[in-house]
């Protein structure tokens, strides 16, 4: 009888695996992860084209002050009317009218296009400059302070760092919220893909008639079971091979472009990646902030998160997976499953929004109870745990989540047995209720 | 008598129905025994309780002289009504699995396999997937795979439903070929030429109860209406007039070319084949005589309608 499960999780598991869309998803995913972190930095590179900015200043206030950059070249024009002549002929991108101000009002000011609108970058980099211009006019001429001085009054900055008490380690905050982000998200997504797995085939043995071959030989929980974890194996078999492919492919792209692009490109980059406002930090504060966070990577106990990873992985999938089992077991097609996916979707839904929501408080009260909870631990847990959670916690949320998928497992079986082998009943709850109890 | 499997008082009842009422039968060792009834009447759930698919609410079953247990699984082999096969999946695979899933060895199974496509002439589906095949030879491979680990017992539903005339034949001599080797089986069909044709003994399931059961012979026997087909030489002769009271002639029929006439003649139940030859050899020459058991399809009616 132990064999005939392993006979069942080896077909489930290979034909999977043969499959073309594995092997595709196998390795499509990594490029699609690699070109988060790589298209960035391409495209830094590659949306470098020169707008020339004709720039008629009544005002007399900025000419002269704006300083041309890799994207933008200011030219000076007198009249506005014959630039916006010359923009209609093509000779400028843009062009800037500055009116002149009514006393201390900020000047008007109209940016003019043809055809072409140009998006927020040039706008927002114009629009710093002008204000730069303003605010050092302001400071000189009112508050008789120097350039020099303003620099360093604004250079002023401070760093909180987050240190364990007991170790004394440094780590970064915001990479513990990128990595808890990520792992909610992460793991949402493989609950939902697998559990999917599990349903359609649950109903692809149903509408086959092949169940009614199988149940001659095997038990229906064995059936079921054998699936689950069949399909489970398929989804750990992506996960590692992902894991595996993304880290390659990033290494060698990642090299091969450090040679090409310069390491303040890069960085840039990861500026925008990481959402770190451009503004205050200056590209070297930039490089060291990165450095630092690196540094604080290694402070991260990546083990600890990886095997969570898996234990919330399994434990999240083989509590839905039992449902999502049974719920295939109760229709005769897909399109019937409408209706019983709602409450299965929702405890997920409401763990990968809490997920989300709670990275900026991963120890407060809501957090500590969705992650006990075993309908929505594996997502807020999986988020919490690079912040460190106390070991009864783990436990008992682990704890919970292994009960919980005991029961769903129980509840599932008494309905897939029935379901399986019932045809062209259009089943509600009511139905379903009774067939717990047959 | 020897019986491969016996259901005493089986009882199922589900949610709002009673699936069997105090059903029982008796399967004799190496024989073909037919289970028959309309469309709802609860066969299903008799093979399934067989199968050990679902069990009964009360009532015992007996298989090879003991009380049915998980093991005799694998000593079953059933082909379901609503059969299919995985569509993706290559026949030769698909054959493999199933057979393992009924206990054979991967060795066994290929061995065993080879034979049969070899013997069913599909050696060259091996690779193909099942979604290629028609549907009568998708019901070869689950014939091949139902009977490939040697069971004691067969259960066959509706064997025949998507086979081509010439594969039915197929199927009806192989199976007539495990019945001769000591196979017991047990066949669910409307088809009551094929239950005649085939079947030893019957049980007759109606609104969850066995109605009828028995040797077929018998059955017809028990069921006869007096009625004897025979055919006399020359002219037609209007036969009515010339019988006693009681004697009826259902149909006459000339063969002109071949100069005789057939005829089908009830006669009262009290009386013999030889009153009614008797009485003919006054005013015809007969040239053969035969008794008209009732077809079980009418046997199936007159019961089910009753």
């Amino acid at each position: 009888m132990k064999s005939k499960i392993l006979l069942i999780i080896r077909r489930e598991y290979m034909t999977r695996v043969k499959k073309k869309s594995f092997i595709i998803m196998t390795i499509l995913g990594p490029v699609l992860f690699a070109s988060l972190a790589i298209i960035p930095v391409f495209l830094m590179k590659v949306s470098s084209s020169k707008e020339t900015v004709a720039v008629v200043d009544e005002s007399h206030i900025f000419y002269n002050r704006l300083e041309n950059s890799e994207k933008l070249v200011f030219t000076n024009v007198e009249n506005i009317d014959e630039a916006k002549e010359q923009l209609k002929k093509g000779t400028y991108d843009l062009v800037l009218h500055i009116e002149k101000a009514d006393s201390d009002k900020a000047n008007p000011v109209a940016l003019f296009y043809n055809k072409k609108q140009p998006g927020m970058d040039p706008i927002s980099a114009i629009q710093k400059q002008l204000q730069d211009v303003l605010q050092n006019k302001l400071l000189m001429q009112t508050y008789h302070i120097t350039t020099e001085d303003y620099n360093k009054i604004k250079a002023v900055r401070i760093d909180v760092k987050a240190q364990d008490v007991r170790t004394g380690e440094e780590s970064s905050t915001a990479i513990k919220t990128g990595i808890g982000f990520i792992s909610g998200i992460l793991l949402f997504m493989f609950v939902v893909m697998f559990c999917t797995q599990v349903m359609q085939g649950v109903i692809e043995e149903k509408s086959n008639r092949i169940i009614e071959v199988i149940v001659s030989s095997v038990k229906p929980f064995q059936i079921m079971m054998g699936k689950i974890v069949g399909i489970a194996m398929v989804g750990l078999t992506q996960f590692v091979l992902w894991i595996v492919l993304t880290f390659g492919l990033v290494f060698v792209v990642g090299t091969a472009m450090a040679s090409k692009f310069t390491q303040t490109e890069i960085t840039q980059s990861m500026n925008i990646g990481t959402m770190v406002d451009p503004e205050v930090a200056g590209q070297i504060e930039t490089t060291a902030l990165i450095e630092k966070m690196l540094s604080g990577v290694g402070n991260i106990d990546f083990t600890l998160i990886i095997i969570m990873f898996f234990i919330y992985f399994i434990g999240g999938y083989l509590l839905y997976a039992a449902l999502y089992a049974a719920v295939g077991s109760a229709v005769d097609s897909e399109a019937d499953t409408q209706q019983f996916m709602a409450p299965l979707m929702t405890p997920l839904m409401i763990g990968y929004i809490a997920a989300l929501m709670l990275v900026g408080n991963p120890h407060g009260t809501a957090a500590f109870w969705l992650s006990i909870i075993p309908f929505t631990s594996p997502m807020v847990m999986m988020m919490r745990v690079g912040f460190g959670v106390p070991a009864w916690e783990l436990a008992l949320s682990i704890g919970l989540l292994i009960a919980g998928f005991m029961f769903t497992t129980w509840l599932a079986a008494k309905i897939y047995r029935v379901g399986i082998l019932m045809y062209g009943k259009k089943v509600n709850y009511k139905e379903l209720w009774k067939w717990l109890r047959y | 008598m020897d019986t491969i499997l016996e259901a005493k008082h089986i009882h199922k009842a589900y949610a709002n129905h009673k699936a069997l009422n105090d059903v029982s039968i008796s399967v004799p060792r190496g024989s073909v025994f037919g289970l028959l009834g309309p469309n709802g009447a609860g066969k299903t759930t008799l093979i399934r309780n067989i199968n050990q698919i679902t069990a009964p609410d009360s009532g015992e079953i007996w298989f090879d002289g003991e009380r049915l247990q998980p093991k005799h699984i694998e000593q079953i082999g059933y082909l379901p009504e609503e059969r299919g096969l995985y569509k993706k999946m290559k026949v030769g695979e698909q054959a493999m699995y199933l057979a393992q899933l009924k206990g054979l060895t991967e060795k066994q199974a290929m061995t065993k396999l080879k034979e049969w496509f070899v013997k069913f002439n599909i050696e060259n589906w091996w690779d193909k997937k099942v979604e290629e095949l028609s549907k009568g030879m998708a019901q070869k491979v689950q014939f091949i795979v139902t009977i490939l680990h040697d069971p004691k017992l067969l259960i066959f539903d509706e064997p025949f439903s998507g086979f081509d005339p010439v594969n039915v034949e197929l199927l009806k001599s192989e199976m007539m070929k495990l019945r001769d080797n000591g196979t017991s089986i047990i066949f669910s069909t409307h088809n009551m030429a094929s239950v005649e044709e085939l079947c030893d003994n019957i049980a007759l399931i109606n609104k969850s109860e066995v109605v009828l059961s028995g040797n077929v012979k018998e059955i017809q026997r028990q069921y006869r209406n007096h009625t004897y087909s025979l055919t006399y030489e020359g002219q037609e002769v209007n036969l009515q007039p010339l019988l006693p009271q009681g004697f009826e002639v259902l149909s006459s029929k000339p063969h002109k070319h071949h100069g005789f006439n057939s005829v089908k003649i009830q006669i009262p139940a009290d009386s013999k084949i030889n009153n009614l030859l008797t009485e003919l050899v006054k005013h015809v020459e007969v040239t053969g005589i035969q008794e008209t058991l009732p077809s079980m399809n009418d046997i199936f009616i007159k019961t089910v309608t009753k």
